[in-house]
């Protein structure tokens, strides 16, 4: 099917950029020269394919040169349910510590955005597909406790696409409830959230904080939802329409604020942030 | 889990034998007018006996059998059993109404409350009509709406929780189901108003958080609370849905689970055998429970209510920190107290 070869696709190619001067593309499959992907911030200057990027590139292309401070680092995944499948929860866990260096699939503290002090945080795709357990629940709440407190706007790039993670349980999905309530706190003091989706958010993740922002953005062509294509189409046993679930999908049936391209995603946040100072300031 | 052709489940098969030898003896002593009331008296206690035993000991997949069970008491029958004139309020007011998901507005014991239910019908009609208690956006975007309502006269909610997931469908996404349920969860964290939410069933993920977030929740002794069905479970991590007894038995999704886990506040009992035995007792002991933890909410001044709310939810979670966790949970083997 065109679906599966275009998501398989997808999810094998895309991870690392291999080494040399030229590099394929995981969409268009064209041959690209390195220096004209980076200079877009690891995008894809023929067919505006974004590369999946890591949290600390993350941090280095939206927040202001050293103004970042990590909190919370001492926040980590422990193995409630006693998780043993295929392989274990611990294991995994230990794996993928190894292979992004992070502690946790969650990233927060304080920084600037365009000279506006900030609370922000990122998901990280590569921890266990950025999915949420205890530990990225705890670290998203406290991130919006800590912007409540000091009156900072909230800003956070989801990129999820394990949603509520598996191996905690039920645990893991009463962290949807967590981080939702602190959002509306967050609200009713009067802060700002800006959520940027990435490729991809699902599941649980984005049918609770990622889709509660005030202002919502997503990259081109990310993968954007509640149930995974495949399980629908398992579901309703037909092909899904091109382009399901994709930003610009979401776009057009209005649950987007806007569609950013990476190299403009640090201008457009600090506009906003512009626009919404007074307001934000106001937040106690 | 077999399921033999009269609908009883194949760990119900010695009590059913045992229930036949009564109806014989009874019919025996009516037709023979010999007095047997001694020995049938002793066969129904040992019965009763049987049932609770068999219930005690049931594997996280058997418990889920007894979730889906047929002849389970759905959220009509406590509608019908448990709440005077009943208002149903249709529609969400901006795409449609969906059957998935009832509300309305009833007496509990003189009581006005809003009801907020998950619907699977009693028949192959019904069910197809209420998509097998599977919402879309719409249901749960109703759902808020007159939970609003109810927030603006103060007056408590009661949600009944019973789904295999919210439905994952084209329509589904296209009109926001991850953002109508997000938004639900968020809502219900803060409206003005008590909530008490009870698992009568299947507690489906996403699909179940969307109406379960409230100053209280509760679960039935045999429902089940789950962030992916046991069949989902097992076909990502096996390739196929023939692992979901060991997927079950691994996501720690029964009800005494979610107590030690300190996510619900109190296991409402079945009757002996489950709650699919007795609809009636079912009805009796569920509105027992909810009586109770209304009134308690209901005495809360709203500012306390919802700081409580907060509390509640915020401190769910298990984890490291700086290398201590911040909450052990007892172990799995100690008994917890079935019911309140």
């Amino acid at each position: 099917m065109a679906w599966d070869s275009f998501k398989r696709i997808r999810f094998r190619k895309k991870k690392e950029m291999p080494e040399g001067l030229w590099l394929r593309c995981p969409d268009c499959e064209g041959m690209q020269y390195r220096k004209a992907v980076e200079e877009l911030l690891q995008v894809c200057p023929e067919c505006n394919y974004h590369f999946e990027i890591s949290v600390q590139a993350r941090i280095e292309q939206l927040l202001d040169e050293g103004s970042f401070e990590e909190h919370f680092r001492g926040l980590t995944s422990t193995d409630p349910l006693g998780f043993v499948a295929v392989k274990a929860y611990a294991d995994r866990l230990v794996k993928a510590r190894e292979a992004t260096g992070l502690e946790s699939a969650c990233v927060v503290g304080t920084g600037k955005i365009s000279g506006h002090e900030v609370v922000f945080g990122a998901t990280a795709s590569r921890f266990l597909r950025g999915s949420m357990g205890s530990v990225v629940g705890e670290k998203f709440t406290r991130a919006v406790e800590l912007a409540t407190e000091r009156r900072l706007p909230f800003v956070f790039v989801s990129g999820s696409g394990g949603g509520a993670r598996m191996d905690e349980g039920v645990l893991s999905l009463m962290q949807m409830a967590k981080t939702s309530a602190a959002l509306a706190r967050y609200d009713e003091a009067g802060g700002l959230y800006i959520s940027l989706l990435t490729n991809p958010t699902m599941g649980g993740c984005m049918a609770s904080f990622a889709a509660l922002g005030d202002f919502t953005l997503a990259e081109p062509k990310a993968l954007l939802g509640f149930a995974g294509p495949g399980v629908i189409k398992n579901t309703i046993r037909a092909d899904l329409p091109e382009g399901f679930q994709r930003s610009e999908f979401l776009l057009e049936h209005g649950f987007l604020d806007m569609v950013v391209n990476r190299i403009d995603q640090k201008k457009v946040i600090g506009q906003l942030l512009e626009h919404c100072r007074v307001g934000a300031a106001r937040a106690s | 889990m077999a399921e033999t052709t009269s609908g009883e489940l194949s760990f119900e098969g010695p009590i059913v034998e045992l229930q036949r030898k009564i109806e014989e003896l009874e019919s025996f002593a009516a037709s023979t007018e010999i007095d047997l009331s001694g020995q049938i008296d002793q066969l129904k206690a040992r019965c009763i006996e049987l049932q609770k035993e068999v219930v005690a000991n049931l594997s996280a997949w058997e418990r889920i059998q007894l979730a889906r069970h047929p002849g389970r008491p759905l959220f009509s029958d406590y509608l019908a059993n448990l709440f005077e004139e009943p208002l149903e309020l249709h529609g969400d007011m901006a795409f449609g109404d969906d059957h998935a998901i009832y509300t309305g507005l009833a007496k509990f014991q003189g009581r006005s409350v809003l009801l907020v239910g998950h619907r699977k019908g009693k028949n192959t009609k019904e069910r197809i009509r209420c998509n097998f208690g599977s919402a879309h956006p719409e249901g749960y975007r109703k759902a808020l709406a007159k939970m609003r309502l109810a927030e603006k006269y103060r007056i408590p909610i009661l949600t009944f929780i019973d789904t295999p997931g919210a439905y994952p469908g084209v329509g589904a996404e296209e009109r926001g189901q991850a953002q109508a349920i997000a938004r639900n969860i968020l809502e219900m964290s803060r409206l003005r108003t008590p909530i008490v939410c009870l698992v009568i069933g299947e507690g489906g993920s996403g699909g179940a958080l969307g109406i379960g977030v409230g100053d209280r929740l509760l679960m039935m002794e045999n429902a089940y609370y789950s962030v992916i069905s046991p069949e989902g479970c097992s076909s990502i991590l096996w390739k196929s849905a023939d692992h979901a007894p060991r997927a079950a038995a691994i996501l720690k999704l029964t009800a005494k689970d979610l107590l030690r886990f300190r996510i619900i506040d109190e296991i409402v009992a079945e009757p002996p055998g489950g709650a699919q035995t007795s609809i009636g007792a079912a009805c009796r002991l569920v509105e027992e429970a909810l009586a109770r933890q209304l009134e308690e909410v209901c005495r809360l001044p709203t500012e306390r209510l919802l700081e409580q709310r907060y509390e509640k939810i915020r401190r769910i979670g298990v984890f490291l920190e700086d290398g201590a966790p911040n909450f052990v949970p007892p172990p799995e083997e100690e008994e917890e107290p079935a019911a309140r």
